[in-house]
């Protein structure tokens, strides 16, 4: 993750502006692709993730919806399962739970309801997560309902060019994706990312950083705070290995188990709520799949089991590089 | 209201006008005893079609009964029976083309077979299959499977509708839910884009008069449920779901007028459920058997058969061998169906993705190995090989 960016290329971009390069390029190259949602076509998106989209490709590729998440993505079944590749945008992820009932009851089932004869090559793109003093219900961290929800994947870029590399991955995926941009990181960082096309590989955690003493998994916004908590740890003589999970639903168990054989303790971080938040799924699967090498409990840094809060106390809310930093020195007391 | 109880009316201030008037016409062509009712269309001459129609109609209600009695000596699940309203999607099955795509709910069996669906796989669906959505042979390849979630598919269809739209495809996207649906706000929202953006839909409500114990008149206070689509500027008419030739005009009318690019239409076909909502149902618990046999008066086989035989196009003897043929075609469906030979446990895993994630390879596998180990011990025990899931689960991906 570039934090500092020291690229002064024209190519150093917004995970936002990441988002709108994928689209643009799947677009130009399957006309099979269209982008519709609400307010995603003159106004380019109310992040601006699809800005220019209705001037390049047209209305009949560019659609502004009525007010109508379940329709969004209700729709986005019936066109994919006629072939189109229909990557539908919720404007705010705390909008997002009636499509929740298309998701789980059609989306995710069609495959396994015909025997392979429909299928939804869908995406459904929402902006997740708090910390843009955004109002109530904008500030949702949505992840848990649908990795929970079989025949899906669901997906989360931590960079710009995860963003863009897993974007198109999703959209050339013959599978539903749930694809939630973290907010707070929209604007956060620029990166290089060439427009070349390219996707990077779902259902895979990436290493963001490695490290000795201590896995820290994370995936989204909460990445930020976890390499500021690695280097911060770092200075205390406390080596971190960083894991981005990236792809949620399925989940690539396999990449943290390896980190945790080494590294022997375990931190999870996510922003969502923490009882049955999908952090728990990660810390069970360890103590199934991992216990004889765990050093110390696992732990987890999460939001609070409350209501995401307005504005003034979401930084609270929110997990901290102080509460990541306390979390390590918590486990590190094993030995 | 106002504290003392009295209906509060606002005084009108200035001029008012009409912005909007509507009608909602309703169409029949017979009388329930099967005498016309006026100016009948060509269809109504057409004795080889009226047959077909017939056929497809004896056939479905033969079907459904051999169906409820396949649930009761426990060969079949929970199934739900057409019986009243076998007019409404033997109507669809006549006037849909192969091409235009039908999403269903589950008392479209007429149409489903006249679109080339195995009634053995309707068998094999309703008894636990999902092989039985699979419609791997017919005309009808791209047609959704039976929507159970009420109304939910209606956003489908406009999904679909908008494909065939936008590769301007002249095809038709027919959506069926009942009245209960109508009640559901995917159905407005699907009609209400169908409308802003003229998509070739029709939406047919078979309006059977109960979702399951809630009477017609306790789902709406509107007068019709067709006048649903006046707000979202679609045409909407009521036609008699018991009346065959109707049920076909006004079903034509609405699909080429969508073929044609003129956009959505909302049919609300008035009909009857006279059996239970689903053989897990118990309709006496909630229905004046008086109204029930009222309904009977009214129902789509005897109506057309007394037409066709007014016609003399039919008679004792044709209704006789179409008994017979249609009781053999069944009996063959059952046969195939009883035939099918049972899936193992792994294939819950076969479909689920295009190809399965390495995630859940363990899972599948062990699926696999506590079937073989089963037919060694003779029983099945899911979690005796939960150890080599651990063992397997997830590892061997590359860590870019």
């Amino acid at each position: 993750m570039t934090r500092n960016p020291a690229h002064s290329g024209s190519t150093a971009i917004t995970l936002v502006e990441a988002v709108n390069r994928a689209l643009a390029w799947e677009m130009a190259h399957d006309e099979r692709v269209l982008v519709f949602g609400e307010d995603v076509g003159r106004d380019g998106g109310v992040f601006r993730a699809t800005l220019g989209l209705l001037e390049r490709f047209g209305p009949e590729r560019v659609l502004d919806t009525p007010l109508s998440e379940t329709l969004i993505a209700g729709m986005a079944i019936g066109m994919a399962a006629q072939g189109l590749r229909p990557v539908a945008e919720i404007q705010f992820s705390g909008f997002i739970y009636p499509a929740l009932d298309q998701i789980v009851n059609h989306a995710g089932r069609l495959r396994t309801r015909t025997q392979g004869r429909l299928s939804c090559p869908l995406v459904l793109r929402s902006p997740c997560g708090g910390g843009i003093r955004a109002p109530e219900h904008h500030s949702e961290s949505v992840e848990t309902f649908f990795a929970h929800i079989p025949g899906i994947r669901v997906v989360m870029p931590s960079t710009p060019a995860r963003a863009y590399g897993l974007l198109l991955a999703a959209i050339r995926d013959p599978d539903p994706v749930v694809f939630l941009e973290p907010t707070r990181i929209y604007r956060l960082v620029k990166q290089d990312v060439p427009d070349d096309g390219q996707a990077l590989p779902l259902d895979v955690c990436y290493t963001l950083r490695e490290g000795r003493d201590v896995t820290l998994v994370g995936w989204g916004a909460a990445l930020h705070e976890c390499l500021q908590a690695a280097d911060a740890l770092a200075g205390a003589g406390i080596s971190a290995e960083v894991i981005d999970v990236a792809t949620l639903k399925p989940l690539d168990m396999g990449t943290i188990l390896e980190s945790v054989a080494r590294t022997g303790r375990c931190v999870i971080v996510h922003e969502a709520a923490r009882e049955a938040g999908f952090g728990a799924e990660i810390a069970a699967r360890l103590a199934e799949e991992g216990l004889l090498h765990l050093l110390a409990p696992v732990r987890r840094v999460t939001g609070y089991d409350c209501v995401m809060p307005l504005a003034r106390l979401e930084q609270h809310y929110i997990p901290s590089v102080a509460r990541i930093v306390a979390a390590v020195r918590r486990v590190m007391e094993y030995s | 209201m106002d504290s003392d109880g009295k209906a509060h009316r606002p005084e009108t201030a200035g001029a008012t006008e009409s912005v909007a008037r509507f009608e909602i016409r309703l169409t029949r062509c017979l009388n329930p005893d099967g005498t016309p009712c006026g100016e009948l269309p060509p269809l109504a001459r057409d004795a080889e079609a009226l047959r077909a129609l017939y056929r497809a109609m004896v056939w479905v209600r033969m079907f459904d009964r051999r169906a409820i009695a396949l649930q009761r000596t426990g060969q079949l699940g929970t199934y739900g029976a057409s019986l009243g309203q076998e007019a409404v999607s033997a109507a669809l099955g006549c006037v849909m083309r192969p091409e235009d795509v039908l999403l269903p709910t589950y008392r479209e069996y007429a149409a489903q077979f006249q679109r080339g669906v195995d009634p053995a796989d309707i068998l094999l669906y309703w008894g636990g299959d999902e092989r039985g959505m699979a419609f791997a042979q017919g005309r009808g390849v791209q047609d959704f499977p039976i929507c159970i979630p009420v109304a939910s598919h209606v956003p489908h269809a406009a999904g679909v509708a908008f494909a065939f739209k936008q590769r301007r495809e002249p095809r038709v996207a027919v959506c069926v839910l009942g009245d209960g649906g109508t009640s559901k706000g995917d159905f407005y929202e699907a009609l209400n884009v169908a409308g802003a953006w003229r998509l070739p839909l029709v939406v047919l409500v078979n309006n059977n008069q109960w979702a399951i114990s809630v009477p017609r008149a306790a789902q709406s206070a509107a007068q019709t449920l067709a006048q649903k689509a006046i707000a979202a500027g679609i045409p909407g008419e009521q036609v008699d779901g018991n009346d065959v030739i109707a049920l076909c005009t006004v079903l034509e009318r609405a699909l080429a007028r969508a073929r044609s690019g003129a956009g959505a239409s909302l049919i609300e076909a008035l009909t009857y459920r006279l059996g239970d909502h689903t053989t897990a149902d118990d309709a006496s618990r909630y229905r004046d058997e008086a109204e029930v046999q009222a309904a009977w008066q009214r129902e789509p086989l005897r109506r057309l058969r007394a037409w066709l035989a007014a016609q003399g196009g039919w008679d004792e003897a044709r209704e006789k061998q179409l008994l017979a043929d249609c009781e053999a075609e069944v009996e063959a469906a059952v046969k195939r169906y009883e035939t099918v030979a049972p899936r193992t446990p792994a294939t819950m895993f076969e479909h689920l993705y295009a190809e399965l994630p390495a995630a859940y390879r363990a899972q599948r596998d062990a699926l696999e190995v506590g079937a073989s180990s089963s037919s060694l011990t003779g029983e099945t025990d899911a979690l005796a090989p939960s150890l080599s899931m651990g063992e397997g689960g997830g590892g061997g991906e590359p860590t870019p």
